[in-house]
């Protein structure tokens, strides 16, 4: 079964938010990389680039197909992970620590609370 | 959507499924990185039962196809096959497949998925207009039949063991390794009788058996246990994908259609101007003669990017860059690790070590024009 942290917030879309004060980290789920499998390619956005919530701002490349990654917070985005630039499988290997995507300084730190919670999101992808 | 009689093997074997040509089919078990290594350095088995099969019978069955298919049955023994093409009557590609000599007047024609009903009601027209036509027997077995292929160079190291008797027909081998490659023979199974064939679409030796629906999951199973010891796993479509691409090897409906040609896609090796007259033979012969407009390439990533997709802009390279093709396959390959391709470009353009450029997501990145195929098994010690 997938791994959900019980610390982290969810987005229906499978990405992960680890928020610390106003910033938070981003990055895509254990069930996200599975359902994905060998991951290529990561596009992240540039840095000190203006993202809304739901905002198409990064991409992951599998072998099979291209996905859309959606920023689950607004903000500025501080800093993006250039290890899982240069070795994407990091997404497979370590999704919530070493393959995390961007940091964002939140414009709206109340956003969070609209995401899902760990056991939200776990009914979510039982239920498919 | 249809499904294979391996439909519940595959769920077992906890397969992901997608829709293919009208099938739902695996794309991949475990990974599809995990399985193309697998077929490259031990052994894969692929479902491939959505593919079509057509029984051709009779004293004219050799003289109907040869005026309907683009390459040479006369050269065929029996129990011998070869890769060729179905035309129409400007060189287009109806499909392309494989054609076997499974008796003196009998032929096994295998198809694809996708093109099964334009494949038959275009035989089925050819044959209603065919002079002897009373000796020709046209079968759709597409439903009646599975097949699957196992590829992979230890796959020589475990098939002979599916059978201990000699082949009943086709060509008279006494055990499946004796086969050379696209010969065919007739083995006894337990109760069934099957086809094994030393053909496949992956670049890997390897076989394909194509047995009675009813009874190709005992080979499924079989081949599975028999196997294993030597590294072999279940295969889904992806891999087949990439698999395919490195070898270059062409996918009907990506890499070909009706508005292409045999020529124009390389395959001009499988198109014979020396028997008599075929459906779309002017065509070809001039363009043989004349040459042709557009070529199918092969390209390589220069640098790391993201892997190139069908229906991607390629265009020249350079200051004055402008679109010249589009991409039709495209993949990262798994045993180069770099993203990989075919494509359509005008034919100065086509010269391997040609730089060219792939739009990927409205940003230009550099490739290469390679020969083909892009990956062989020489290639890598």
């Amino acid at each position: 079964m997938s791994n959900i942290p019980a610390d982290l917030k969810y987005a229906k879309s499978h990405e992960w938010v680890r928020v610390s004060g106003d910033l938070a980290t981003v990055g895509i789920t254990d069930h996200a990389q599975h359902e994905l499998t060998d991951v290529v390619f990561v596009e992240l956005p540039e840095l000190h680039k203006q993202l809304k919530s739901g905002d198409a701002c990064a991409v992951v490349e599998s072998v099979k197909t291209a996905s859309d990654i959606y920023s689950p917070v607004s903000g500025q985005v501080t800093e993006v992970n250039k290890a899982v630039v240069d070795n994407p499988a990091l997404v497979n290997t370590s999704p919530y620590e070493s393959g995390w995507f961007y940091k964002i300084k939140l414009s709206n730190p109340s956003e969070v609370n609209s995401l899902l919670g760990p056991d939200q999101y776990k009914a979510q992808i039982s239920a498919g | 959507m249809k499904r294979t009689p391996l439909y519940a093997a595959h769920q077992k074997l906890g397969a992901k499924l997608i829709e293919f040509g009208g099938w739902e089919m695996p794309v991949q078990y475990t990974s599809i990185t995990d399985e193309h290594l697998a077929v490259r350095k031990a052994a894969g088995i692929f479902d491939i039962s959505h593919m079509g099969e057509v029984s051709v019978c009779g004293a004219k069955a050799e003289a109907f196809l040869n005026q309907t298919l683009t390459n040479d049955l006369g050269k065929l023994a029996i129990g011998a096959a070869q890769y060729t093409l179905m035309c129409n009557e400007q060189g287009g590609v109806i499909d392309d497949l494989y054609a076997y000599r499974t008796g003196a007047s009998e032929f096994l024609l295998i198809i694809n998925a996708s093109r099964i009903e334009s494949d038959f009601s275009w035989l089925h027209s050819r044959h209603a207009a065919f002079d002897h036509r009373n000796d020709v027997i046209l079968k759709n077995i597409s439903d009646a039949m599975g097949a699957v292929a196992i590829q992979g160079p230890r796959v020589v190291d475990f098939i002979d063991n599916l059978s201990s008797q000699p082949a009943i027909g086709g060509t008279m081998v006494s055990r499946p390794t004796q086969l050379k490659k696209n010969q065919i023979a007739r083995l006894q199974l337990s109760i069934t009788e099957i086809w094994i064939a030393r053909t496949g679409y992956t670049g890997e030796d390897g076989f394909e058996i194509v047995a009675p629906a009813d009874s190709i999951k005992a080979v499924w199973n079989n081949v599975l246990e028999l196997g294993r010891p030597f590294g072999l796993k279940p295969c889904g479509l992806g891999a087949r994908d990439t698999l395919r691409t490195e070898v270059c090897y062409p996918l009907y409906g990506n890499d070909l259609d009706e508005e292409t040609t045999p020529i124009e896609a390389g395959l001009g090796f499988f198109v014979s101007l020396n028997k008599e007259e075929f459906v779309g033979r002017p065509v070809l012969a001039n363009q043989k003669a004349n040459g042709v407009t557009k070529k199918l390439v092969a390209f390589k990533m220069s640098e790391k990017s993201a892997p190139p997709r069908p229906h991607y802009p390629i265009s020249s390279a350079g200051p004055k860059a402008a679109k010249i093709g589009e991409v039709t396959s495209g993949t990262q390959s798994p045993s180069l690790g770099i993203g990989i391709g075919l494509g359509y470009v005008p034919p100065e353009f086509a010269k391997p070590q040609t730089l060219i450029e792939i739009e990927i997501r409205g940003k230009r990145a550099p490739a290469i024009v390679v020969p083909k195929p892009i990956y062989s098994r020489q290639l890598i010690v």
